[in-house]
């Protein structure tokens, strides 16, 4: 079973390079029982999303 | 595209914002002789390259090479944010070539401080076992979305940008905004894959233990409220 700690790097990484089988299975069974992980993931996608927006807003105005 | 330096023998014979009266589409250079319009761009252009470079001289540098690319386009634009997008992708890659031709001569040592793995702040997160610890555990937010409407959101954002350490804040830059893919990064700056992915990682632990402190931790409900 992976850790909170290896499940952290893992979605960082999953946004780098595309994971092996076993890493998306370990993941998805920890995300399964782990909701600590589960908002980790979520707040990770949120993250993502705002910067692209800050970026894309720096284009057309202050945000 | 790369816009390639002019001369000054293009640049125009009037310095005068040039009117066709048959259309609404103006080159550059007049909404550029627009005071005010530049003062704000400039302004905005220097934020936008100092966050990049992180030194306020390279910042001026490609914000004053960028303009002055801009001055002698020719290029035909309709409206003022369409010259500002235009002139910012042209700062983009000025600040690509500054990223580019500093690297040379950056100390490879110093970048490697940043990679160490293993001495990762964030393991005081985490117990022994690498279980999330009980006051650090991930919290759900509280309707994110509606924060990406917020400037005061932006404004912390903003803050927790600047927060980066250095050389966090430079590989996080690459990859989000100049939307360089890693083995660009790797290559430019002289570092591994692996280590590459360590800072990133860094850079959105930090970035979202920020925003939760700053902004979606339990203490901030009155911000919210600002529109």
């Amino acid at each position: 079973m992976l850790s909170c700690k290896e499940v952290t790097r893992l979605l960082s990484d999953a946004e780098e390079r595309p994971l092996e089988l076993r890493e998306r299975v370990a993941l998805r069974l920890h995300l399964l029982i782990c909701h600590g992980c589960t908002n980790f993931r979520r707040q990770l996608i949120f993250l993502r999303r705002s910067a692209r927006r800050y970026f894309g807003r720096d284009e057309g105005g202050t945000p | 595209m790369l816009v390639t330096s002019v001369s000054t023998a293009r640049l125009p014979a009037a310095f005068a914002p040039m009117t066709d009266p048959a259309s609404t589409a103006q080159p550059a250079a007049a909404a550029l002789w627009d005071t005010e319009f530049l003062t704000e761009l400039r302004r905005d252009m220097t934020r936008f390259a100092e966050l990049q470079l992180r030194d306020r001289a390279s910042a001026e540098d490609a914000v004053q090479e960028a303009l002055a690319d801009a001055m002698a386009g020719a290029r035909q634009f309709a409206g003022r944010s369409a010259v500002k997008t235009w002139v910012l992708s042209i700062l983009r890659h000025k600040i690509i070539d500054q990223i580019r031709s500093r690297t040379r001569t950056i100390n490879i040592s110093s970048l490697a401080g940043d990679t160490d793995d293993g001495a990762d702040d964030f393991d005081a997160l985490f117990t022994a076992s690498g279980h999330w610890r009980a006051e650090d555990i991930p919290r759900a937010w509280a309707d994110p979305e509606a924060s990406l409407s917020q400037q005061q959101f932006w404004a912390v954002f903003d803050v927790c940008l600047h927060d980066l350490p250095d050389n966090t804040a430079r590989v996080f830059m690459m990859r989000e905004h100049l939307g360089f893919d890693t083995p660009e990064i790797c290559q430019t700056l002289g570092i591994s894959s692996n280590n590459c992915w360590v800072i990133l990682h860094r850079a959105r632990m930090q970035l979202r233990l920020c925003l939760e402190k700053r902004w979606f931790g339990a203490d901030v409900g009155s911000r919210k409220e600002v529109r």
